[in-house]
């Protein structure tokens, strides 16, 4: 029992010192996990570190998360995931407590209202840069072109909810590749390169 | 209000495929439209101040949300609610993990998701630009922003500049321009 609470311990205390440095995004810890969990305490070998971001990106979440997650959980089942991840949310969360409740207190001084006349067009770029990443990586042919516009287009002009649209495009995506096998083209999914959403998640 | 936050973030964590951004339409669908907790002007800024922030933006809009509609409590229902789905599915999924990976299910619907994520970007792009006033009629105040926008977007490519820092600059340049 009291080996149990300090694995578990360790593995908080490892994830909660992580926590601030995903401010690269998911992908730009994958060094950083290695370090800690291959190097210093030898909880996972170098090649499993590989299965981690697979299962990470596999689930919906930000990949940070749910790869300190499924390291948790390999290490210690259940309540290993759970530490690591009250371990790596903990530091944003207080983080980002702090910054509102700076923002509720500053929001009405002049000063601070001229900045984010600024600073919500910077948020419109920083939305567009995401897009254009992910794009990139995603738009591979004539098919998946026409999927993005489609969403786009259901979001301005259906009003449909977020949640539909999201629902269609993985029963699209099933379903071109489905028809495309039936015909007997030879249609391979590209293999996966790793996505690097970076600051997107 | 606190089932209602759990709610809200728990079906937002469990679409949430791909990315924070793609899901700020999802977010104010639920949180302007549904249930009207602040307006969109209200969530831009909370999108930016969660852009400040490390860790990811969803999470950290969730933070801000649930501390803004119902203090420290709502903040920790609404950050827990959002990872939720992620821990309950790899725990579902951790055993099967390489299979999970080799089905074909798995990768063909992600062949069509990942296009419609990126659609969803460009609309919550285009909507922000509405709310901050970029898409309006031309005036000195419309082409400085337009010049800011090109600014940032040239910051965050060429420069590779931290979104971090390019906020903090741009705040900076609003204090000069409009201060």
């Amino acid at each position: 029992m009291n080996t149990t609470w300090k694995l578990l311990s360790s593995i908080f205390v490892t994830f909660l010192k992580i926590g601030p440095i995903t401010f690269g995004g998911g992908y730009a810890l994958i060094p950083v996990i290695e370090r800690e969990v291959v190097d210093r305490r030898g909880w996972l070998r170098t090649q499993e570190i590989a299965d981690v971001f697979a299962v990470a990106g596999s689930v919906p979440g930000a990949v940070a998360v749910n790869s300190a997650t499924y390291i948790g959980y390999r290490i210690a089942g259940i309540r290993g995931a759970t530490a690591a991840l009250l371990g790596i949310l903990l530091p944003t969360c207080c983080l980002m407590i702090g910054l509102s409740i700076f923002y509720v207190q500053m929001k009405d001084n002049p000063k601070i209202e001229a900045a984010f006349l600024s600073i919500r067009v910077t948020v419109v770029a920083l939305i567009a840069f995401a897009a254009f990443k992910i794009g990139r990586t995603a738009v591979i042919d004539s098919t998946t072109g026409s999927l993005a516009v489609i969403a786009s287009l259901l979001l301005f002009f259906g009003n449909v909810h977020p949640v539909y649209v999201i629902a269609f495009g993985a029963a699209a995506g099933i379903a071109v590749v489905k028809i495309r096998v039936l015909l007997g083209k030879d249609f391979k999914l590209k293999e996966e390169k790793e996505v690097v959403y970076d600051y997107m998640i | 209000m606190h089932i209602y936050l759990f709610l809200t973030f728990f079906l937002v964590g469990l679409v949430s495929f791909g990315g924070g951004y793609a899901m700020i339409p999802m977010i104010q669908e639920e949180v302007v439209n549904r249930h009207q907790w602040m307006n969109a002007s209200q969530l831009a800024d909370i999108v930016a101040v969660a852009g400040m922030s490390p860790g990811p933006i969803a999470t950290n809009i969730a933070v801000a949300v649930g501390y803004r509609e119902a203090g420290l409590l709502g903040a920790s229902i609404a950050s827990l609610a959002i990872v939720l789905p992620s821990l309950l599915l790899i725990l579902a999924v951790g055993k099967l993990f390489l299979r999970l990976q080799e089905n074909w299910l798995v990768k063909s619907s992600f062949y069509g998701l990942r296009p419609i994520i990126a659609g969803m970007i460009v609309y919550a792009a285009i909507t922000f630009a509405q709310q901050a006033g970029m898409i309006a009629q031309l005036s000195w105040f419309t082409w400085s922003q337009i010049l800011i926008f090109i600014g940032s977007l040239f910051a965050l490519i060429y420069f590779r500049k931290h979104p971090f820092s390019v906020i903090i600059l741009s705040g900076l340049v609003g204090i000069a321009l409009y201060g």
